[in-house]
């Protein structure tokens, strides 16, 4: 699979707004003075009178976000992943999850993607955060396609979602027509030797080993977790019956994400061995994006290497 | 319904304080301080300032009502339960497993609460929001939050206070219960919040300051003219008022009394043992 095109993700969601705005009169956009950031700079010069700028005061914007849920809108809440999980985790979890009100806090600039920037802005923990909140469903894109479907489906859902996108542009290669449902993850290929359950920029890297890895003889099922909570246990039951090695990726931290969402229903239903590829219990650091994916071990060939060594490991 | 007179609402206002120290005492956990400090405020607002009909607690033309200070859900229960929004026989029931009255206030379980809160600092964000979106839809509602005086130690209430003093929400109230006492001793000692008035209004609030225990003076300042900003009434109240051995008492936030205490209570309250 090779991508058309390269496009951030993060761009994808200001137009996927801008056109929501068109369809949906409630709908409303705030930001935390990183509208140039996270894009919903486009919604505001399309409907300037909808869009909030609150400054620079997450708490304060989750706040304002329930209050504007009260009163019938559908508020969609950015800033970048690192503040809006972090900074403001207990405004979400108080003010909007425990009321289960319709507020969508879609950030930007999330994993270690983020680069120069460094490990005080690269959020590695916040789908952990997000995922343990009840009445919260956590959504990661994997590119600027599913980026749209992934807002569309948050505005139509109702109830609080979080929706993380990455900072860089990123190779466009989930089809057009691909359905998107919540909670449902997608199958890009078949293969019956390993499994790889990926989420967000990760999708495409396992696409590459995936590709490779056929070139060394081996087939490697990919799968595309768009959602992380809810998880799509049935899925993961039936790969693990069926494929029974797998390995899950993710640009967060291995404590709390993709990993630790496919390992609990794993060992509750159908153990087996499971490799985490994510970052290790470590913050990140400042480099460009591709030199940071290389040193947290996070490219095509460390899926590949990974793919071997539990191959090697099963057949002890 | 027409507004309850002053003097009716004066001899309510004793039942409501009944009801809390009866309330509190049965679940043998509560916050009897400060919901004894804000009765006039709530009861003001629910039977003489806000236009609400307890019918239809949804109604979207509705003044909307957010407790900031969530702790003091008591009297927030008992104001509704006599204005019609439930039935005053529940109110026994407060923290109890499957109640409709939980430890602070949940907007999905009970009839007239507008917002969930009790997680401190947060409401006047919440106003805010709910002020925006009422401009935004055209509608004419009023947003009325009370706000503890030691949860403005919250950098977020600050935060509130600069967005809705950005926005000119003139459809926003803030009461702030300014019984100087918190958790570990008296405002001053824990964290003096210094002249809270000064601060408000150059935050871009109007300001005035009033007797929270006046009913008069309560709702003469909840009727002063909307100007192009929003208003603050700093209410001075008395922690555990109405209850001689409660008032002005650090120990009495978050003590439930004791069968023998509720019944001192009740008797100085002027309703018996029962």
């Amino acid at each position: 699979m090779n991508a058309k095109e390269i496009r951030a993700p993060r761009l994808a969601y200001g137009e996927t707004l801008v056109k929501l705005g068109a369809e949906l009169d409630n709908l409303v956009v705030l930001d935390a003075d990183l509208a140039h950031a996270t894009m919903t700079t486009l919604f505001r010069g399309q409907f300037p009178e909808r869009f909030f700028n609150v400054g620079i005061a997450e708490q304060n914007m989750m706040g304002i976000a329930s209050g504007l849920a009260l009163a019938g809108f559908m508020p969609f809440a950015s800033t970048f992943a690192v503040f809006g999980a972090g900074r403001a985790f207990e405004q979400v979890r108080n003010t909007i999850c425990y009321p289960r009100l319709n507020v969508k806090i879609a950030v930007t600039h999330a994993g270690i993607t983020v680069g120069e920037d460094g490990g005080s802005h690269q959020s590695v923990e916040d789908i952990s955060l997000m995922r343990s909140i009840p009445n919260m469903t956590v959504m990661v894109p994997a590119d600027a396609v599913e980026t749209e479907k992934a807002v569309r489906a948050a505005a139509a859902f109702d109830g609080p979602v979080y929706l993380r996108i990455p900072r860089p542009p990123a190779p466009v290669f989930i089809e057009a027509g691909t359905k998107f449902e919540i909670g449902k993850a997608d199958i890009l290929r078949d293969g019956r030797d390993v499994c790889l359950c990926a989420t967000g920029l990760m999708v495409f890297q396992a696409v590459q080993a995936a590709e490779q890895l056929h070139a060394a003889g081996i087939e490697a099922t990919v799968v595309n977790f768009h959602t992380i909570k809810p998880i799509d246990e049935r899925l993961i039951i039936e790969l693990a019956q069926r494929v029974g090695k797998m390995i899950t990726v993710e640009e967060h931290s291995i404590i709390g994400g993709l990993g630790s969402a496919v390992a609990e229903v794993l060992s509750e239903h159908r153990p087996v061995y499971l490799k985490r590829i994510g970052i290790q219990d470590r913050f990140g650091q400042s480099g460009a994006p591709d030199q940071l994916l290389e040193a947290y071990g996070l490219t095509a060939a460390n899926i590949v290497g990974a793919a071997k060594t539990l191959l090697a490991r099963q057949a002890e | 319904m027409e507004p309850l007179a002053q003097g009716e609402l004066s001899q309510l206002n004793k039942r409501i304080r009944q009801d809390i120290i009866r309330m509190i005492g049965t679940a043998k956990s509560g916050h009897p301080g400060g919901s004894l400090s804000c009765v006039e405020i709530l009861s003001t607002l629910y039977f003489r300032v806000m236009n609400v009909d307890p019918e239809h607690p949804r109604w979207e033309g509705r003044d909307r009502f957010v407790l900031s200070k969530g702790h003091a859900a008591p009297a927030l229960y008992a104001v509704l339960a006599h204005r019609g929004y439930f039935p005053p026989e529940e109110l026994l029931s407060l923290r109890q497993f499957g109640s409709r009255l939980q430890g602070h206030p949940d907007m999905k379980k009970t009839p007239g609460v507008d917002a969930s809160t009790g997680s401190l600092g947060q409401g006047l964000s919440i106003a805010v929001g709910l002020a925006l979106g009422g401009r935004l839809g055209g509608k004419t509602y009023r947003v009325f939050v009370v706000v503890g005086d030691g949860e403005i130690q919250e950098g977020q209430f600050w935060e509130a206070a600069m967005a809705a003093a950005h926005y000119k929400l003139s459809a926003v109230t803030l009461v702030l219960d300014y019984n100087g006492l918190q958790i570990d001793g008296t405002c001053e000692e824990v964290m003096s919040l210094g002249n809270v008035g000064d601060k408000l209004a150059a935050f871009g609030f109007a300001v005035s300051e009033v007797d929270g225990h006046s009913i008069a003076q309560l709702e003469s300042a909840f009727r002063l003219p909307a100007q192009d900003r929003p208003k603050c009434i700093i209410a001075h109240t008395h922690k555990g008022c109405g209850v001689s051995f409660m008032e002005d008492q650090v120990g009495w936030h978050g003590k439930a009394p004791n069968a023998e205490e509720v019944a001192r209570a009740l008797s100085e309250l002027g309703g018996g043992s029962s």
